[in-house]
């Protein structure tokens, strides 16, 4: 039997056995600081948003979150176990506790919302679906993939927004579907498939990471479906979801207020109310949480706003090259929108 | 009376707690007690720890579109198609890459087991070295490194090598022309049944002949003209009709015609080869068991080494080759699951992405485990009903 079958059994007597886990809310909060640490689901290895390096240390996009989280409640962004998990195994591994929480690029969708267990935090990084060729095959769009083999990854939306995408325009496909995505991408290299697809900004990471010679493939300019991605937890666990959800929104407010992880310490002086609030200079907020009045300076000292995040692992000045499109501030028309910390 | 005499002679008896009939009646209790308890507390813990954490539960979702792909599959399948039709497209890739591994893991292994016992010596040692080679080597890194070689080593579609008219490799796979259904086709059919049961009265004509008489038939071939020949007469009968379905490239592949993807080949080629390593042993074993004196009691008779081997030695044989191949069946068709980690579309690997598109992960677990638990129990049981007709009839 497959990792994931036995995955799927430990769940069955995870749950099984769990007695029936205390009833208040936040138990994830509570084990969380007990434990002094948390568990972080993040991706196998996509350049750019989760990746080890030759010592393991994993960093990117994703795993930055982790790590805002992790200096929030314990004033140390190291104090983080990366469990590394492939499409298939996410959500078993969150739903049996496997993990506290998943920082991995999965697309907030209504089933996993309700019948799969979970809650999401807010969107970290809006995308969209696209393809990716070889220049030699001269498509330039994807409307001129009718009778192609497109690799994909099993158990994400992109293999259901791919099905729907050709049943919507009339055209056949073969998929290949591997679970491994090292295995997966390594056989679209090979040409086994005539196209791979899957949330944009990571075909911009694969071409990067994994291509002999990146120049040799397009990213087709379609966007066949949105993408919203945001971190998950288990549904029903308010206190913690609070702590995640707040601490994402106080890294996007870092941006909008200006607050940056080399000022951090000049802004924590600052008389503006709205900053000495999020800073701990009024006290409150962090009590609110159940958290060090300190959360948000910790978070954004450890590793600075949503704005330098993303610059430092997916922008322009990264190997990845994203423009901030819809990841962009409201006020630079963009979607990233944090609701007031008071 | 009589009763009452072998009353007063039967010895007293014992107090219930030192009776060991009710002692071990009432162990059994116990013990299945305990364990529909320990059952019954797990499901009713999983149902409520389930509920609590929101997680939807039951059988439901079967019916419901599962708007995923499916690379390869024996019946027809689209993404508007139920949960229920993807998992029977798995669950009958399975049995087909199962069924075709058996027979020819079962023919491959036969030729290596008696090359081992081979006269010849680079025969008999190429054969141990194949057996020890893919022996000791774990399938799932044969089959990476099948899958690489089939997908890593032949040209695009565009540039696909040709070795026979109309036949084409590439890194998509092998196609091949498949002639269209014409109405003689089901006729080809029947009559090739009638073949089958024709031959098997032949040679059972001939076996009760041999056994009065002593006279022999060839049987065999007769046998092999009638399965072969009624069709053929039936196909010549209707005016050989032969439409080919003629593979040709059509955008970025072939369309038309039939084939085999490099996943599927991979897995096939992968299971075969190990599974025929450890088969070839049991062969080996099997023929070594027989003593040496029936080949040699056989060969005072006068029988060429061909009647030997096929009338004293393998029937003898064939009583200690039954059992453990039994379990090489049941492990060729567990290790088919294997087939998730190259992208073959089998049962797991269809499973898995149900679970993870419903999130139902313990009614997907269940139905994989019922699945093999049948499949297994079914070729046990025949190869049991095998077993018992090839044993030794004590008299």
């Amino acid at each position: 039997m497959s990792v994931r079958a036995l995955r799927g059994l430990a769940l069955a007597l995870a749950i099984g056995f769990g007695i029936a886990a205390s009833a208040q809310a936040g138990p994830t909060l509570d084990k969380v600081k007990q434990a002094g640490g948390i568990v972080c689901g993040v991706q196998t290895g996509v350049a750019g948003f989760a990746q080890p390096d030759s010592q393991g240390k994993y960093s990117g996009f994703n795993v930055d979150i982790c790590r805002a989280i992790s200096a929030a409640l314990f004033g140390d962004p190291d104090k983080v176990k990366y469990v590394p998990l492939t499409a298939q195994q996410r959500f078993t591994a969150l739903q049996s506790g496997e993990v506290d929480l998943l920082s991995n690029n999965t697309t907030l969708t209504l089933q996993r919302d309700t019948e799969l267990g979970f809650d999401f935090a807010p969107v970290v990084f809006y995308d969209g679906q696209g393809f990716m060729v070889t220049k030699k095959l001269n498509v330039k769009g994807a409307k001129e993939l009718n009778g192609a083999t497109v690799c994909v990854a099993p158990g994400t939306t992109t293999e259901l927004n791919l099905a729907d995408y050709f049943r919507a325009n009339k055209m056949e496909f073969k998929p290949v579907v591997i679970e491994k995505l090292d295995e997966l991408v390594a056989a679209f290299f090979s040409g086994r498939c005539d196209a791979y697809t899957t949330d944009s900004s990571a075909l911009a990471a694969v071409r990067v990471g994994r291509a002999s010679n990146p120049d040799d493939y397009i990213i087709l300019p379609e966007r066949i479906s949105k993408e919203p991605l945001a971190p998950v937890v288990r549904h029903g666990d308010n206190q913690w979801r609070d702590v995640v959800t707040w601490v994402i929104y106080a890294l996007m407010e870092g941006e909008e207020k200006g607050i940056a992880q080399k000022n951090v310490d000049e802004m924590a002086k600052n008389e503006d109310p709205t900053i000495k609030r999020m800073l701990g200079g009024t006290p409150g907020m962090g009590k609110a949480l159940g958290l060090d009045e300190k959360w948000a300076y910790n978070a954004i000292k450890a590793v600075g706003n949503y704005g330098e995040i993303f610059d430092k692992h997916l922008g322009l000045s990264s190997p990845l090259k994203l423009e901030r499109g819809y990841n962009n501030l409201w006020t630079k028309g963009g979607l990233i929108y944090a609701p007031p910390i008071r | 009376m009589a009763s009452e005499t072998a009353g007063a002679l039967r010895p007293k008896r014992p107090p219930p707690w030192n009776d060991p009939t009710i002692r071990g009646i009432a162990y059994q209790v116990l013990f299945v007690g305990a364990v529909l308890g320990v059952g019954a507390f797990l499901v009713h813990n999983t149902l409520q720890n389930l509920q609590r954490q929101n997680i939807a539960s039951g059988f439901g979702f079967l019916h419901r579109e599962a708007a995923f792909g499916i690379g390869e599959s024996l019946i027809d399948y689209s993404p508007a198609d139920t949960y229920f039709r993807a998992f029977l497209v798995g669950l009958t890739n399975t049995l087909y890459v199962a069924a075709l591994g058996i027979v020819l893991a079962t023919i491959l292994g036969t030729v290596m087991g008696l090359a081992r016992l081979s006269s010849n010596w680079l025969v008999r040692k190429l054969a141990q070295i194949y057996v020890e080679t893919f022996r000791n080597i774990p399938l799932a890194l044969q089959l990476f490194f099948w899958w690489g070689l089939l997908r890593g080593s032949a040209p695009p579609p565009r540039q696909a090598w040709q070795p026979l008219p109309d036949v084409f490799i590439s890194n998509r796979g092998i196609v091949f022309p498949m002639p269209l259904h014409d109405p003689a086709y089901p006729w080809m059919f029947l009559a090739f049944a009638v073949g089958l049961l024709a031959a098997w009265g032949v040679w059972h004509w001939a076996r009760t002949r041999q056994a009065r008489t002593g006279r022999q038939f060839p049987s065999g071939w007769a046998g092999f003209g009638l399965i072969l020949g009624l069709p053929l007469l039936v196909f010549l009968a209707f005016g050989a009709p032969l439409h080919l379905d003629v593979p040709s490239l059509k955008g970025f592949n072939f369309s038309g015609g039939t084939g085999m993807s490099p996943e599927f080949g991979a897995l096939l080629i992968g299971l075969v080869i190990y599974t025929a390593s450890f088969i070839a042993e049991i062969v080996r074993a099997g023929i070594l068991a027989v003593s040496w004196g029936q080949s040699e009691a056989a060969m005072a008779l006068g029988l060429t080494p061909g009647q030997r081997m096929r009338l004293v030695v393998l029937p003898q044989a064939l009583r200690v080759i039954i059992p453990p191949m039994t379990s090489q069946y049941l492990g060729l068709t567990k290790n088919s699951s294997l087939a998730v980690l190259i992208g073959f579309p089998d049962l797991v690997s269809v499973a898995n992405t149900t679970m993870n598109q419903t999130g139902q992960a313990i009614e997907g677990i269940a139905m994989i485990m019922a699945v093999y638990l049948a499949i297994s129990l079914t070729i046990s049981l025949f190869m049991n009903l095998y077993n018992r007709s090839v044993a030794l009839v004590e008299r």
